[in-house]
């Protein structure tokens, strides 16, 4: 199809958005994204029966956590899409592509640029 | 086991806010099986406070850690090396837990993130429900294996009590009345003939009416 989607956005490729985690969303966030959609298929339309519903509801939860820490809950969604709505997938980068350059830059990005490399280590 | 649920972030970060070294400490025992803080509810939390105080322009080093038990000095010893570095600990033990590592660690305070809240079961995962109070004298052989203490809301030792309304308590219409769930297992048992036998006043000082309990064991002491 060749469409055309912003090129700002990084694909990280998971078998089942049942895979995504909480804390891969907010590790996200934490690394400087400016924004995060969730691509999962259709609901009803599961290969592993729930995982894009288990997605939503992680998605809901990583949404109150942003909003409470200050980023708002716009930087985050989530869509249901199949494999062969390309042009739908184009649409929703363009989408979330605007609405994150309406909210800006990260602010934790913008933060941690701001400071000597060692105090944004984190340690596990 | 003890379950427990997470603390609202805006209490937790009034707690640390004005400390910049912390310790995020989690507990793989009871509060990892429901899901309250297990190494991976350490991780949410501590990810959760990084944006928030680097978004305050006060970035604090907020490292992640989870001990076997907090709730057994061994397991407590394992932070010694490293717990100076530190100007507070955030763990997400149960009470126990929590007060176990702070008696340990005298002068490093030492905060909750997590409410403990009961002893209870998984009737699904993310429903648990409470189903005893630890009143230190168990009496399930006499009601068909359903606590009158745990799941009745007056704790009627003869019930039920008049407010029983379609087998639901009169506190909660959602709830279940701990009686009528005696009643029926009894009958499933054919063991209704207990209800000619009351139960006698129970002897609470084996419950928090007795103080602070302590188990003795001096067969296991070494």
């Amino acid at each position: 199809m060749r469409l055309q989607y912003p090129t700002d956005i990084r694909i990280i490729q998971v078998p089942c958005t049942g895979k995504v985690d909480i804390i891969h969303l907010l590790t996200a966030f934490e690394e400087g994204a400016d924004g995060v959609f969730v691509a999962g298929c259709l609901e009803g339309d599961c290969h592993f029966l729930e995982g894009n519903l288990h997605a939503k509801k992680r998605v809901q939860r990583v949404k109150e956590i942003l909003d409470k820490v200050g980023l708002g809950v716009g930087r985050l969604e989530m869509y249901n899409l199949s494999a062969g709505m390309g042009p739908r997938f184009a649409e929703i980068a363009r989408e979330m592509d605007q609405r994150i350059r309406e909210l800006g830059p990260s602010p934790i990005r913008k933060a941690k640029a701001s400071l000597p490399k060692a105090e944004t280590e984190m340690r596990v | 086991m003890i379950r427990a649920v997470g603390k609202p972030l805006e209490e937790v970060i009034g707690m640390v806010q004005d400390y910049p070294r912390i310790l995020v400490a989690g507990c793989d025992g009871c509060v990892t099986v429901c899901e309250a803080g297990g190494l991976k509810e350490v991780k949410v939390l501590a990810a959760a406070l990084r944006l928030y105080f680097t978004q305050q322009g006060e970035p604090k080093q907020i490292d992640e850690t989870s001990l076997t038990r907090q709730c057994d000095k061994e397991y407590l010893a394992q932070l010694g090396d490293r717990i100076d570095g530190y100007d507070a600990v955030l763990s997400l033990a149960c009470g126990c837990g929590v007060q176990f590592l702070a008696d340990m660690y005298t002068t490093k305070p030492v905060y909750p993130g997590v409410d403990t809240t009961f002893l209870g079961v998984t009737e699904e995962r993310g429903v648990y429900t409470e189903r005893c109070q630890a009143c230190g004298r168990c009496i399930l052989a006499d009601t068909g294996g359903v606590c009158p203490i745990a799941r009745c809301s007056k704790r009627m030792l003869n019930g039920p009590c008049g407010g029983s309304d379609k087998g639901k308590c009169e506190v909660n219409p959602e709830m279940p009345c701990g009686w009528q769930l005696i009643y029926e297992r009894l009958k499933a048992l054919g063991q209704l003939d207990r209800f000619e036998q009351p139960i006698t006043p129970k002897d609470w000082t084996t419950s928090r009416d007795g103080g602070v309990r302590k188990i003795v064991r001096e067969d296991l002491r070494v």
